[in-house]
């Protein structure tokens, strides 16, 4: 919202600076953005005489004149215009000035050889209008040596505030001067509306359908006006606002918006057909707007129709066909009220964002409309002369209900205190109050402005010893509630005494706080990171296409900004992905990432840690030769680090070959504790979908998924009592040759299931592979004695007993 | 005799030539062994006087072979180390330094200061429902704040009333926590944030986090000891000043911007002093409607909630100055702004790094 210090000065009688009127609007929630005064750029330019005026020793065309531009002394100036002349008054610009219509800064120069110390100015060059026949011509009592924007009343700083929605009643220059006189600025000044006397009946007539959006409409019909531009101040002030000016009738409308928060409209009598109806459209209606576009209607809009259908969106946007322009001479002027919900389901719907619409979404007030009407009739009377009807109203606001014309609140002072910790005396609240027009009843006074009926049921359901009963101007549709009055007292005082009140402190030391899956990610991330891997944070959506190469997305965004952020992902690795090929191509050598966030499946979001591993695992090294890549390997021995970070039971996880179509059939694997709880996939990613995803190629991946991992059974923190075993280990190796479809994993199982009490530990230490023939495995097995050193016959017998297990699995012992 | 005997031990070379004169002088037929042997054959008076010199001779030939030894050794030795010369200034095999992100980080610290004070860290869906998004929070169906600009829609699902939006903010978690958990409440919600727009300063993902204390007795008073008491933690500066501004958000009443006061260091904005204010929190006392909306009796639990982003805190403490580079995984970026994994933010080692 914008408006201009002399603006906001027909409203309120104040001196205050403009700094100070700013600083006081952001302390009472109308943030100020910005004060820009457009005629600061002119401060320099001066009221000016002509003393003398000769003709250009060298020039025809060219004059130099002297100027007294109040500093006493007699300035030489070659100046072109034809209307110079000794005696005159007009606007000189001094050396150093800069002249915003021909983008050049002043300097003392020689024109044709005749030294020049500045410039007198045509209106176009000081941006001041399309005059450039000849320079300023000022009255002959202007003074001399003033500053040209204070003598013109250019000095007229402009204020941007951002209005919250709550408060439609401040996208009025009225409501904005209300606001600061309750707070301390100045004194407001309503203005009292003159009913104008009108001297027929408005033609056409309108009908206001019922469910139709518009509640109320009141026209008013002046015949025989004159459309031209509108005078100087008006066009002045609508353009400090940014509007354009358009015509004296739509400038009119233009200024009720801004200086009221009244949106007006006006129609061509001439070009209406029949009468005017506010009503739903009907399906398929089309009507070019005012902004030059052609909108196709639905039935869910409000359309303002004559008897060729719509010819305009209610309180939107109105309509090409029945506008007016400099030959319109009858004029129909519309002050309507309209529903706040459908206004704004039609803007949205439609895309149409103006002043209107957004005065009437957020609630215009709804008593607001028999003296705008008169308002605005008289103002068009006295630009563009005519004779105004009757004013006539169609339609009917709900006796009751909404809009609340009767918004009653309870309050109890003592809330002021206990919710916004200011403690300030009733008489304070009760004034402040007063000053924004809300009205404040303690029934214990006995004085009464509500009918008695209700009073006497609020103080039946409200104690009067402690509420009072506040009843809310019309145009503050916001205020629904206690809480409501305690912001209006609470902002009006100011925040700035706001005690700070310390908040109550358990006894001792705080608590611990996190919970078992955030300490758990905690561990997750600094274990990655210390294990070298780098954090990345990737969106959250992904394209179709990659969604589809992991699986499919559940969730689709419907108006998702971009065809790549389209779906939830239900992997981490596209964006994984994605991060390490910029990397690549940004010339990075070797790329270790991992992300902590979530999958987004059907029946859930999945907390999961995914990563990746890709470029050189070592880089050519003068120890370890030729850059090494990374394998399958790499990712296991990551996921492995990580979910012993975790806290899983890492020695129960058993290897399930191939993870998925994601991932490389025959080097790719799952973690699952069981069969079905799958704590990590890992692997190569599938070449297919490298190659598709142009993902770099050599590319190790793994996802952990953090929510499948079981929570640890809790002991305490006393670990169980230290018990070294008193006899020292002995180790054995065996060698097996081994059939290709078993693994290393389960031939290592069942060595160690061959005798659960000895065995601590069996490892493969050795694998071989020759040409065409047989794999072997060799395994390192650590037996632990008890409380007697093992025999060797015992020995024997284990050794037996883990030859036989690695024969169930078709292994046999090398000979 | 001894002088020869220790002048031919002296004047061995090497470690076998001494042994040879070892075995040759106290070997089984070495020449002082002989001396010992034939003590035996000696009359007493004879053997009183030979046998103490013949002692301590072979004492003396002992000593001086082991000094002898020890010096080859020792000669041995260094003529060993003399040969075994590396470069050390070649390099050593690389450790891996990795990184945790900012954002973590940052919400770490939070979770810090918060537990210090007493707060929890409580989490909810990022995939929501238009109840908890909005309706729960005072924004009715034709509210603003749900036009399509700003909001991710999600398409509907078969059975659902209407469809599920990206959390626009991470006020659903305050419903979510106050519906299942009976007051007194205190708690941050960090996570991620989802909003329909991107430019410079905004990307259609970034991370927010809430902050609710629901309770009897809490007034606007209590939010500024709050904000001034985490701000003065977070920034690690004791000149935090803050300035609340009356503002509107649907699910606070009444409503507060808060500024914080900055300086300008080096042509930067920094967090702290007064030179002018920005704008980093928004808050209130949570709405009456929104605490009966979570099944809680408005006249008899109140309380403050406000909100602010975590990116922009980690970029107005650790000075990142573009929002996007937080997402693009670039490991150049991360390995400037990023921690290392000891960087762990606690009380006693303080919260920044």
């Amino acid at each position: 919202m914008k408006f201009t210090l002399s603006w906001l000065r027909d409203w309120l009688d104040t001196d205050a600076d403009p700094q100070s009127i700013a600083d006081k609007l952001t302390a009472i929630g109308l943030e100020v953005e910005g004060i820009h005064n457009p005629a600061e750029a002119l401060a320099a330019f001066r009221v000016a005489k002509v003393l003398t005026a000769e003709k250009h020793p060298q020039a025809d065309k060219l004059q130099v004149l002297t100027v007294d531009d109040g500093s006493g002394e007699a300035i030489q100036v070659v100046c072109g215009a034809p209307n110079a002349r000794a005696g005159m008054l007009g606007v000189f610009g001094p050396p150093g000035a800069y002249i915003p219509g021909s983008d050049l800064t002043l300097k003392v120069a020689a024109i044709r050889g005749v030294e020049s110390r500045g410039m007198m100015c045509s209106a176009r060059e000081l941006e001041l209008g399309e005059d450039h026949d000849g320079i300023i011509e000022l009255p002959d009592d202007a003074p001399v040596g003033t500053a040209y924007i204070d003598y013109a009343g250019l000095n007229d700083p402009v204020f941007d505030v951002n209005v919250t929605p709550n408060r439609p009643d401040c996208l009025g220059i009225d409501g904005i001067a209300r606001d600061l006189a309750a707070a301390g600025i100045g004194r407001f000044r309503p203005r009292a509306s003159a009913a104008l006397p009108g001297g027929f009946e408005p033609d056409p007539k309108v009908i206001v359908e019922s469910g139709s959006g518009c509640y109320v409409f009141w026209r008013r019909v002046i015949r025989d006006v004159r459309n031209g531009p509108s005078p100087d101040w008006l066009q002045q002030r609508l353009k400090a606002v940014g509007l354009r000016p358009i015509s004296a009738l739509v400038d009119i409308t233009n200024f009720f918006s801004i200086d009221q928060a009244r949106p007006l409209h006006v129609y061509d009598v001439k070009k209406l057909k029949g009468h005017i109806t506010a009503r739903r459209a009907r399906a398929g209606e089309r009507f070019m707007a005012l902004n030059d576009k052609e909108y196709e209607a639905t039935p869910d809009d409000c359309v303002i129709a004559d008897e060729s259908g719509a010819i305009g969106f209610g309180g939107v946007i109105g309509g090409e066909s029945t506008g007016v322009d400099e030959n319109t001479t009858d004029v129909l002027l519309e002050c309507a009220w309209f529903d706040p919900a459908a206004i704004a389901a039609t803007g949205r719907r439609h895309g149409i964002v103006t002043d209107a619409r957004a005065r009437f979404e957020r609630g215009i007030d709804p008593m607001k409309l028999s003296s705008a009407i008169e308002d605005a009739a008289q103002m068009i009377v006295e630009l563009c002369g005519g004779e105004a009807s009757e004013p006539r109203i169609s339609g009917e606001f709900p006796a009751e209900g909404y809009p609340n014309r009767d918004n009653v609140v309870p309050y109890r002072p003592a809330r002021l205190a206990a919710l916004a910790g200011i403690d300030l005396p009733v008489d304070e609240q009760r004034a402040i109050l007063g000053r924004l027009e809300f009205l404040a009843l303690d029934p214990k006074d006995g004085e009464s402005w509500l009918n008695k009926g209700q009073q006497q049921e609020l103080v039946e359901k409200y104690d009067p010893a402690s509420y009072w009963f506040v009843r809310a101007p019309t145009w503050r549709p916001d205020v629904d509630g206690e809480a409501d009055i305690v912001e209006e007292i609470a902002r009006i005082h100011g925040f700035e005494d706001l005690p700070s009140t310390p908040l109550e402190r358990g006894d001792g030391v705080a608590r611990p706080t996190a919970t078992r899956t955030q300490l758990m990610e905690r561990r997750l991330r600094r274990t990655a990171a210390a294990r070298g891997l780098d954090e990345a944070v990737t969106w959250s959506f992904v394209s179709e296409k990659e969604a589809a190469a992991f699986g499919g997305g559940d969730w689709r965004i419907a108006n998702p900004i971009s065809e790549d952020m389209k779906v939830m992902r239900p992997s981490l690795l596209p964006g994984l992905i994605s991060a390490a090929q910029r990397n690549l191509n940004r010339g990075a050598s070797s790329v270790r990432l991992f992300e902590i966030g979530r999958r987004y499946l059907g029946d859930s979001e999945h907390a999961t840690l995914g990563l990746l591993l890709t470029g050189d695992r070592t880089s050519r090294d003068w120890q370890t030769g030729k850059a090494q890549d990374f394998d399958a390997y790499d990712a296991k021995a990551e996921v492995l680090a990580l979910l012993d970070a975790a806290g899983a039971p890492t020695a129960n996880l058993q290897v399930f070959p191939d993870a998925g179509p994601t991932w490389h059939p025959g080097r790719s694997a799952t973690l699952r504790l069981g069969p079905k709880t799958i704590v990590a996939s890992f692997g190569e990613l599938h070449p297919r979908l490298v190659a598709e995803h142009d993902a770099p190629g050599g590319t190790v991946a793994a996802e952990i998924y953090t929510d499948a991992i079981p929570a640890q059974r809790s002991a305490g923190r006393a670990r169980q009592a230290y018990s070294p075993p008193a006899l020292q280990s002995v180790v054995r190796d065996f060698a097996f040759v081994v059939p290709s479809d078993v693994s290393a994993d389960a031939l290592v199982r069942a060595v160690r299931g061959a005798d659960k009490a000895s065995i601590t530990s069996a490892r493969v230490f050795d694998r071989y592979l020759p040409k065409d023939g047989d794999l072997s495995l060799a395994i390192e097995v650590t037996l632990q004695p008890g409380d007697k050193s093992f025999t060797e016959a015992e020995i024997a017998d284990i050794s037996r007993r883990i030859v036989a297990a690695a024969e169930k699995l078709g292994a046999q012992l090398r000979s | 005799m001894s002088d020869a005997l220790l002048d031919r031990i002296a004047a061995t070379q090497n470690l076998q030539d001494l042994e040879s004169v070892r075995v040759s002088l106290l070997g089984k037929s070495g020449e002082i062994t002989a001396k010992l042997k034939s003590l035996g054959s000696m009359d007493p008076d004879t053997r009183a006087s030979e046998a103490p010199k013949i002692h301590a001779l072979r004492e003396q030939v002992t000593d001086a072979l082991t000094t002898r030894k020890a010096a080859l050794e020792n000669a041995e030795l260094e003529r060993r180390l003399a040969g075994e010369r590396v470069d050390l200034s070649l390099p050593a095999p690389q450790a891996l330094q990795g990184t945790v992100h900012p954002v973590s980080q940052v919400m770490d610290e939070l979770a810090e200061v918060f537990a210090d004070l007493g707060f929890s860290v409580a989490e909810g869906p990022e995939i929501e429902t238009q109840w908890y998004n909005f309706t729960a929070l005072n924004m009715p169906e034709d509210h603003p704040a749900r036009a399509m600009q700003d909001t991710f829609y999600l398409e509907p699902r078969d059975g659902e009333a209407e469809p599920r939006v990206l959390r626009t903010h991470t006020s659903p978690v305050q419903i979510r926590t106050m519906e299942k958990t009976p007051p007194p409440l205190r708690l941050i919600a960090p996570g991620r944030v989802y909003r329909s727009d991107s430019d410079a300063t905004h990307t259609p993902m970034f991370h927010q986090i809430e902050g609710l204390v629901i309770d009897k007795n809490i007034t606007l008073g209590h939010l500024k000891w709050t904000l001034e008491t985490f701000l003065r933690a977070f920034f690690e500066r004791d000149d935090i000043a803050i300035r609340m501004r009356p503002s509107y958000f649907p699910f606070t009443e009444p409503s507060a911007e808060v500024d914080v006061g900055y300086s300008v260091d080096k042509g930067r904005r920094v967090v702290g002093g007064q030179e002018g204010w920005m704008e980093v929190l928004g808050s209130g006392m949570v709405h009456p409607r929104v605490i009966a909306n979570c099944g809680l009796d408005p006249d008899e639990w109140q309380g403050f909630a406000f909100g602010t982003g975590v990116d922009r805190l980690a970029m107005l403490k650790y000075g990142m100055d573009d929002l996007r580079a937080f997402f693009d995984g670039d490991i150049r970026w991360l390995k400037h702004y990023g921690f290392r994994a000891l960087d762990v933010p606690t009380l006693s080692g303080g919260v920044g790094a």
